[in-house]
């Protein structure tokens, strides 16, 4: 089942995934969301499977709900957090996820402030790898709760309006939200200051429908959802922002901002919040924001991402077979430089 | 000591030759192109070059050889290994060793450590200003007598126009060219990448294609203003390539090169996070690349360069915004050449020669190189268009392996590298495979 449908063994980031993919975790999630309610929430899936979390960047809310995902999933957990790991020590991330491949987990969950880490990480490992946030790049579970909530709230994504506000540069949550909701046939508009919005962020999923606002009431007017991205204190220091204080009265989503929006808006946010800065707190705790909606959905997803790549093919199966080999069909992606030379290198040669 | 080229077809601009001639090189110097019937000397080394292309030796403008300091890159000799492997006789060597080339006694280890290799010509480049800090100017006269060719602070651009505008008035005295790798730090801004829609979707920092741009604009201006010459390094933008344009139309000393990796790839090689497409300048966008190509067809690229930058595997295993800048490039350099400039027919054979010999031997004041003239340096690499091979990085010459063009097959190599009349390096496989 898994197999036909989920067709990578890692899953590193929303772009590339089709719509049938996405769709699948999602209702998978949907189905796990009825453990979480029980009194007694956990199924033997991953009976025998080990989960290594590695987080490479502080998180609480990411790697706890990985962590209670897997857990609830029967798998053995490990947290390993890189002030407690050896890169302090000066190892390098391929050394170390030699190291932990050498004994032999079978999903890797990783959490790096450079781009691309997991990427590397899943060129050297035969366990499947999970992307929890690879620094501006991706955030692929966090764009799947997200659409979790959405469509848990709207139903369907086709013609829906989202609009994301926020420092849209080095959000990964933004690239991920773009390739997801664009590829489920919905539009988005993001808004920001100039320096953390740029205009080319349009072409970001090459024929999505992304446009960039040039401020946040022209964003937010008519969206069916608005979503808040967390504002980093250190852009302050490195010239993009004058002061926090001009971004909250400027860019900052209150409730005179929401009343642009239609009156069924949903407002979403991915964590932690800075209160009074990009979000106010009336519309934080009011009835339209589904930001705890979101936190539980990612336990449910993640419960169905650790499940689909973990080789959970059916509660049954692993439980009275535990060393059924059920991990979705191995397809390589294409070694990127080589595919992208030889379209290059036709081109140069005809 | 004779050397005696036969049967092969010589291209050389600098004499209008494009046809087969006998090529004699003795002691170490040209002493005639021979037309067929004419007598061939007796007594002399006779390498038959039929069906093959005999060319002014090849010089590459942009070479980082790693030593003194970090040998475990690269040495001299391996490097000189490398660049005769490649076709290249001479190497320019870039002086940002450890120490930095700045003073006479770094240069003259240089010039000592290739005279013992015995291979290319290694002609030392020195620093602009000591220590490439960009604060005081370095002894660039002193290293002119020890044998430096030019001044660069290639890696760590002169940031202040002010110096810069005193480098190149200094510089002029002693008949130095100043190479300039153009990028401005504050635009660059820590980039990884090209500012694109890469950068964007990768989420990695870009260096917009500005940075190049605004430096290689003061540069032509500051050419204007001193009378110096300027040579722009591995220019990969449609701005510099217009302020070189714009420089040539108005009549000054300013030209570029351009490396085969910037004629080659796009930035949306970088799509796997492979850190062998990380170099800086960075890999740009097709609009970047089409204006490279242009360039290089118009006549306003005057040298191909490989910017060739070993580095250890340890220093490029490494997270993409952490991992070392650079590739190597002297192997892969006249292959991508033939591949993309050649057979789709943007460059003849002439203006490939002029590209790597002529050129460069111009634009640094080589003396009697880039050409094969009696009396020139013996010089001479030897091209087969058609040769078809592979490079296995496994097997470079070069002690560093990080390389984009692991596995890429290629029609058109350099089959055999003559210095000073003396068979350096013959590809050996390509020659047994055509009998």
């Amino acid at each position: 089942m898994t197999s036909a449908v989920l067709k990578q063994r890692n899953l590193l980031g929303i772009r590339g995934m089709s719509a049938a993919e996405i769709t699948h975790v999602l209702d998978t999630a949907e189905t796990f969301r009825e453990i979480n309610e029980r009194d007694i929430k956990k199924v033997p899936t991953l009976r025998g499977r080990t989960v290594i979390n590695l987080f490479f960047e502080p998180s609480t809310r990411t790697r706890t709900s990985f962590e209670i995902a897997g857990k609830r999933l029967s798998a053995d957990v490990i947290n390993i957090s890189a002030s407690t790991s050896s890169v302090t020590k000066g190892e390098t991330l391929l050394d170390t996820a030699r190291n932990l491949e050498a004994m032999g987990p079978d999903l890797i969950v990783i959490r790096h402030p450079s781009a691309g880490a997991p990427h590397q990480l899943a060129r050297v490992c035969r366990a499947s790898v999970v992307n929890a946030g690879d620094g501006s790049h991706e955030h692929p579970t966090q764009a799947l709760l997200d659409a979790l909530t959405i469509r848990q709230r709207k139903g369907s994504f086709r013609g829906l309006r989202v609009a994301i506000l926020g420092d849209i540069l080095h959000s990964r949550v933004a690239r991920s939200n773009a390739h997801l909701l664009t590829t489920l046939g919905a539009s988005l508009t993001v808004a920001g200051p100039g320096t953390l919005a740029p205009p080319e962020f349009a072409a970001l999923t090459g024929g999505g429908d992304v446009s960039v606002a040039r401020s946040v009431e022209e964003a937010v007017e008519g969206a069916d959802v608005v979503m808040v991205l967390r504002i980093q204190r250190e852009r302050q220091d490195s010239a993009f922002l004058p002061s926090l204080r001009e971004y909250a009265v400027h860019y900052g989503l209150n409730l005179k901002r929401l009343s642009r929006a239609k009156p069924d808006a949903i407002v979403m946010h991915p964590g932690p919040m800075n209160r009074g800065i990009e979000i106010a707190s009336d519309v934080a705790d009011g009835s339209r924001s589904f930001i705890l909606d979101q936190v539980a959905n990612g336990l449910a997803v993640r419960m169905a991402v650790l499940y689909l790549l973990g080789g959970g093919a059916g509660v049954t199966t692993t439980a009275t077979n535990p060393n059924a080999q059920a991990k979705t069909e191995v397809e390589p992606a294409p070694e990127p430089l080589s595919s992208a030379a030889a379209a290059s290198r036709s081109e140069g040669l005809k | 000591m004779r050397l005696l080229i036969v049967n092969g077809y010589v291209v050389d601009p600098t004499q209008n030759v494009n046809g087969g001639r006998d090529l004699l090189i003795e002691d170490g110097r040209v002493a005639a192109l021979l037309r067929s019937g004419e007598a061939r000397p007796e007594g002399a080394e006779v390498f038959d070059a039929t069906g093959l292309i005999v060319a002014p030796g090849f010089i590459d403008l942009h070479t980082h050889l790693r030593e003194p300091g970090q040998e475990y890159k690269e040495t001299i000799a391996s490097g000189a290994l490398a660049a005769v492997a490649g076709g290249f006789t001479s190497v320019c060597a870039m002086p940002n060793t450890d120490p930095v080339n700045d003073n006479p006694a770094v240069t003259s280890f240089i010039v000592e450590q290739a005279a013992a290799a015995r291979l290319a010509n290694v002609f030392p480049v020195g620093a602009i200003t000591k220590g490439s800090k960009g604060e005081e100017l370095a002894e660039m006269g002193e290293m002119r007598r020890a044998g430096i060719v030019a001044v660069t602070d290639d890696g760590h651009p002169v940031p202040s126009p002010g110096l810069m505008r005193r480098a190149l008035e200094y510089a002029r005295g002693f008949d130095l060219t100043v190479m300039d790798h153009c990028d401005d730090k504050t635009l660059a801004a820590g980039g990884v990448v090209h500012e694109g829609e890469w950068s964007l979707r990768l989420g990695l920092r870009g260096r917009p294609a500005l940075a190049e741009e605004s430096d290689a604009m003061r540069d032509c201006a500051l050419a204007e203003l001193t009378g110096a010459r300027v040579h722009l390094a591995h220019v990969s933008t449609r701005g510099a390539i217009e302020a070189v344009r714009r420089a040539k139309e108005k009549g000054l000393e300013v030209s570029c090169e351009v490396t085969p990796h910037h004629f080659t790839l796009t930035d949306a090689a970088c799509e796997g996070f492979d850190t062998n497409t990380k170099m800086n300048p960075p890999l740009r966008s097709r609009e970047h690349l089409d204006a490279v190509l242009e360039a290089i067809a118009d006549g306003t690229v005057d040298a191909v360069a490989t910017d060739h930058a070993p580095h250890h595997a340890d220093e490029k295993e490494l997270e993409f915004d952490r991992a070392a800048f650079g590739i190597t490039g002297l192997e892969t350099a006249v292959g991508l050449a033939f591949e993309r400039l050649v057979h789709p027919g943007l460059v003849t054979l002439e203006r490939l020669v002029e590209l790597f010999s002529v050129n460069p031997a111009r634009i640094f004041r080589l003396e009697d190189r880039g050409t094969l003239r009696p009396g020139a340096h013996g010089d001479v690499t030897v091209l087969d268009p058609g040769r078809r091979w592979t490079f296995d990085a496994a097997r470079s010459k070069s002690k560093s392996r990080n390389t984009p063009f692991d596995g890429w097959s290629f029609q058109g190599a350099a089959v055999a590298t003559v210095v000073a009349g003396r068979v350096v390096y013959r590809r050996e496989e390509a020659l047994s495979a055509k009998s």
